[in-house]
């Protein structure tokens, strides 16, 4: 399978040089093949949101490079396609128009566009909020749509930046089956960042842990279980625990440098 | 329901009707009608609007003259404030470069520019400036004094130049984000998201301007070389003693601005109501 991106000793430091210069990551280096679904994992402050800027080309390392299909990454590129937290449908917009907004920057005729964003509406089982605005959403609806306008644009690659980090406990599992279903209907190279450990194990191909310690992902993990994933499966709970004490072991390690 | 919609409405009025009632016990115990008039002489004077007032004309030529001045300076002080205020709230540079000067003349009010704005164009007119030639509509365009839309237009700038630049840099970061991921250009950003964005604190700053710039109507049509204008009504009236004009020019005044002001809410609360839903 083709490498779509490929991250080489990517290192980062805000305000570098300066008395109050922060490093976040350091020499990471790993590689995403097509149609994976990665999942990276790790505590609060361990720069996997960092990383994940960087890969979508809004933020540039301070060393190393990532490279998308062999070119290097620069800036935000159309290919790339990023799901926030929360917050960034514009919420003067319906949902249709936030869905369609990509194809409208992208100067796709608007016979296109309203065909593409009607197949999305469905697909995400909105049609009839397609004139309602944001503000009038539940907080799932809300990470629905923004999923569907990233998708919208038919990117290579789709970066989440812990896109159900704001729901409660039940709308999560059902966004996360959502994201596997539409997931099905339309493969992409996808890039998860969360900070769910059960979260990453329903979701991914392999999960990349990674530590606050030395700014780095240390462990690596495939997910050998076939899709949908049971909760009550053996190897699940065997692989949450491993994930678990993998953290676990962390945050020992890293209180004992202290 | 209705019962208490209707008490509500009458509770607030008690307050108006307690203050009309002492204005009449204190204009009748006083009976000085040159210092203090009786309600019913104002009702009158509204009552025959269309009168001749003290050679100045009728109180709707009165107000029509001080609104199309208030038009002619408003705008030109948004056209001023509206683009430079969109410039400097996008670029950082541009901020730098112009907030320190502008800020320096921010807090003088515009009655302190009388005396210079005086100096400088005296009683020059849009007639004179146009080279109109004399006649009907020389007349009319000699009363829009160069130094009273001067003055509007400075008291329409700052409130709505302010408005603009906060409302510019307030739009959230991740908006700008999610555009640019999507592909959006520079020019898409700006239209497609810093300005949509920013409407709410436009129209706030475009209503707060209008407010300003009919404070600075009184000062400015209190200028030598004014002749007409509800602004000029009042000093008039005052100077031929005619307390009750004074008053009926203040009302004017009043009621106009809180309706140029209603108008404005209104607008801004139908079309902008996902602005008051933003965390």
């Amino acid at each position: 399978m083709e490498t779509v991106i490929k991250v080489e000793h990517v290192g980062k430091e805000f305000d570098p040089g300066k008395k109050n210069a922060l490093e976040v990551l350091s020499d990471v280096s790993f590689e995403v093949k097509e149609n994976e679904f990665i999942c990276i994992v790790g505590p609060s402050g361990c720069g996997k949101s960092t990383l994940l800027r960087i890969l979508s080309g809004l933020e540039s390392a301070t060393e190393g490079q990532v490279l998308y299909r062999g070119e290097p990454l620069r800036e935000p590129r159309r290919e790339i396609g990023v799901v926030f937290q929360n917050y960034s449908l514009m919420p003067w917009l319906t949902v249709r128009e936030n869905i369609s907004l990509g194809l409208k920057f992208q100067r796709v005729n608007r016979q296109e566009i309203r065909k593409i964003v009607q197949e999305y509406l469905e697909m995400i089982g909105m049609e009839s909020f397609a004139e309602a605005y944001p503000h009038e959403l539940s907080g799932g609806m809300r990470q629905r749509v923004a999923i569907a306008r990233s998708l919208a644009s038919d990117p290579d690659v789709v970066l989440m930046d812990e896109p159900f980090g704001a729901l409660d406990a039940y709308t999560r599992i059902l966004l996360q089956k959502e994201l596997l279903r539409i997931w099905n209907l339309r493969r992409k190279t996808i890039l998860f960042v969360t900070h769910g450990v059960d979260e990453s194990v329903t979701l991914a191909d392999r999960i990349l842990l990674m530590s606050r310690r030395n700014h780095n992902i240390v462990h690596t993990y495939d997910v050998d279980m076939e899709r949908p994933r049971d909760r009550t499966d053996p190897r699940y709970g065997r692989l949450t625990q491993t994930l678990l004490e993998a953290l676990e072991q962390e945050q020992v390690q890293e209180q004992r440098l202290r | 329901m209705k019962l208490k919609k209707f008490f509500e409405f009458a509770f607030s009025l008690i307050m108006p009707a307690a203050f009309l009632c002492l204005w009449s016990f204190i204009a009748w115990k006083m009976n000085k009608p040159a210092q203090l008039p009786a309600p019913g002489v104002i009702v009158d004077n509204f009552a025959n609007a269309f009168d001749n007032f003290i050679g100045l004309g009728s109180i709707p030529r009165n107000v029509a003259y001080s609104l199309t001045r208030v038009a002619i300076g408003y705008s030109i002080g948004v056209a001023l404030a509206l683009p430079l205020g969109l410039i400097m709230g996008y670029y950082k540079s541009a901020r730098l470069f112009l907030e320190n000067l502008l800020s320096i003349f921010k807090p003088i009010p515009a009655i302190a520019w009388q005396p210079i704005v005086l100096g400088w164009f005296g009683v020059l007119s849009i007639a004179r400036v146009f080279n109109l030639p004399y006649g009907e509509t020389y007349a009319i365009w000699d009363n829009y004094k160069i130094s009273m839309i001067f003055l509007i237009a400075f008291g329409t700038f700052y409130p709505v130049w302010g408005n603009v630049v906060f409302g510019v840099t307030s739009v959230q970061k991740t908006l700008i984000e999610s555009a640019r991921v999507l592909g959006a250009s520079t020019w898409d950003i700006f239209f497609h998201v810093l300005l949509p964005g920013c409407t709410p604190h436009i129209v706030n700053g475009l209503r707060m301007g209008l407010t300003s710039s009919w404070v600075c109507l009184v000062s400015a049509e209190m200028l030598p070389g004014s002749m007409c204008g509800i602004g000029y009504l009042i000093t008039h009236a005052y100077e031929v003693s005619r307390m009750d004009l004074v008053i009926t020019g203040m009302i004017c005044i009043g009621f106009i601005g809180a309706l140029l002001d209603g108008i404005f809410r209104l607008i801004s609360t139908r079309c902008f109501t996902w602005a008051s839903h933003i965390q």
